[in-house]
């Protein structure tokens, strides 16, 4: 499935954009120009990675200290344990697209439960 | 370095084995805790697993198939440093001999003299006292937190969301004013009003009541306060009894440097027991910081491989966060020494605030309360500015 996230040119670097399906997902512009997009919501705790502290290709969650690789999605250290997903992005006419990963997102419990309950 | 001990099996015991794996130290390592349990995530503690919301499992720091080719030795406290035979000392009988030693030994929490043996009132540091108190509040009835420090606060928020009636009771005038400042330590301690959770300031507390159990809290202006269980959240004191007559400084724990250095070679200190020295204070500072305890064993452990050879990093500024009523409350900087506070963002009524402290015009500090992504531009400017 190929989602279609933001304008590149509006995104600038060093900025994220948030891509509100379920679960959400957001797209990294690096200081050095790389687009990546990973599950923005951190493994640990429902905390949105696109609101967190970017560096390098490397993104730190805003609550805690945990950080994600945005090339592989492998968390640095805890609180978090387990990767993000990652998925391919694609810039078609200046438009960023999402094609979205196939494999199980891994969740916060508190977010797994609610979208297990169906009442997302 | 053929054995490094690490003394303290939590966040930054854990952080330093971590840190001298990934540093390339492939020799023994013996890490030592005094609780039975594996390395653990406190701050759910009084929240996610007082609530029941989050079990046992979800509190491990290590991950599923980490090996970091420790040995474990776990329910056995360090009881003393001989710094001749460069041996520490168990409570079990045993010796560990070291050529390096992290002391991690935390910090525990402050009591109320005379409430031992008391049943009904508990204090929040371990697994044990949250296993305790949750079974507890499960029951229900009137509880009253002493202190209205962030554990007391997020006591009284998960204990009001379980149906209990709470009351937080706090001698200084304003809670949160050493941390936040008055200000803001008003505003923030304002979630409590807005909830109905009813908090008495500026009023200490005499002594506990009831004959096996606490039936009232005694306060010193002389109003006692009826209570079926009573929280204790009143700080912690540093860990270091085992150290003393090792050679190690102490003064409010371990006296170390920037780099977590102690007086004595190959011995390093982190965590809330290390009264590490801060060069932007240039003055010494125990933090009892999540983020200090995770991040700080990086540079000690450097410091210890390289025999004290390395220069130190500045840190980044101390970064504290607290979950109350729903709220996300986050904390960097060093409050103390500003000279104004001003809303950038949000509103005060609404507990939707992003506030900048400034000395002289310059950053010191910052607040957010449901701001996450403000929170984090100005917490990067802030560490751009005093780096």
């Amino acid at each position: 499935m190929k989602i279609p996230a933001c304008r590149l040119a509006d995104l600038p670097r060093g900025e994220a954009f948030r891509l509100d399906i379920d679960p959400p997902v957001s797209v990294f512009h690096t200081d050095d120009g790389e687009l990546f997009a990973i599950d923005d919501t951190c493994t640990h705790q429902d905390a949105s990675l696109a609101d967190g502290w970017l560096e390098g290709c490397e993104v730190e969650c805003p609550l805690h200290a945990s950080k994600f690789d945005l090339r592989t999605g492998a968390v640095d250290a805890p609180p978090a344990k387990l990767p993000v997903r990652t998925h391919e992005v694609v810039v078609e006419d200046g438009m960023i697209h999402v094609r979205v990963s196939t494999d199980a997102p891994n969740l916060p419990p508190c977010v797994a439960s609610r979208l297990a309950g169906g009442s997302a | 370095m053929r054995t490094v001990a690490v003394v303290g099996a939590s966040l930054a015991g854990l952080s330093a084995a971590r840190s001298l794996r990934k540093q390339g130290y492939d020799g023994r390592l013996v890490v030592i805790g005094d609780e039975l349990h594996r390395p653990y995530d406190r701050p759910p503690l009084s929240k996610e697993f007082l609530a029941g919301t989050l079990g046992e499992a979800d509190l491990a720091l290590e991950a599923h198939d980490e090996d970091l080719g420790a040995e474990w030795l776990l329910g056995t406290r360090a009881t003393g440093l001989d710094r001749t035979d460069r041996a520490v000392r168990l409570a079990d009988g045993r010796e560990v001999r070291v050529d390096g030693l992290v002391i991690a030994t935390g910090a525990a929490a402050r009591r109320l003299p005379g409430a031992d043996g008391l049943a009904g009132v508990h204090v929040l540091r371990t697994l044990d006292d949250a296993r305790a108190l949750r079974d507890e509040l499960a029951r229900g009835g009137r509880l009253v937190v002493i202190g209205g420090g962030f554990i007391g606060a997020e006591v009284a928020s998960t204990a009001y969301a379980l149906g209990l009636d709470v009351t937080v009771v706090e001698v200084a005038p304003t809670p949160l004013a050493g941390p936040l400042g008055a200000t803001m330590g008003g505003i923030v301690s304002g979630l409590h009003a807005d909830h109905g959770v009813r908090l008495l300031c500026g009023v200490g507390v005499k002594g506990l009541s009831g004959e096996r159990y606490v039936d009232a809290v005694l306060l010193e202006d002389g109003r006692s306060i009826p209570a079926d269980i009573v929280v204790v959240g009143v700080g912690a004191r540093p860990c270091v009894e085992w150290l003393e007559g090792s050679g190690v400084e102490l003064d409010n724990g371990v006296k170390c440097g920037a780099d977590g250095r102690t007086g004595l070679a190959g011995v390093v200190a982190v965590g809330d027991c290390a009264n590490w020295y801060d060069p932007r204070a240039g003055a010494h500072r125990r933090v009892e910081h999540w983020t200090g305890a995770r991040e700080r064993p990086d540079a000690a452990v450097a410091t210890l491989l390289a025999g004290g050879a390395v220069a130190p990093g500045v840190p980044r500024p101390p970064y504290f966060w607290s979950d109350q009523y729903g709220v996300r409350i986050q904390f960097a900087g060093h409050a103390a020494g500003a000279d104004s506070v001003t809303v950038e963002e949000g509103a005060v009524d609404d507990r939707n605030v992003l506030a900048v402290y400034r000395r002289a015009g310059d950053p010191v500090a910052v607040l957010g309360m449901n701001q996450p992504r403000l929170f984090t531009r100005w917490r990067k400017q802030l560490a751009a500015a005093t780096s």
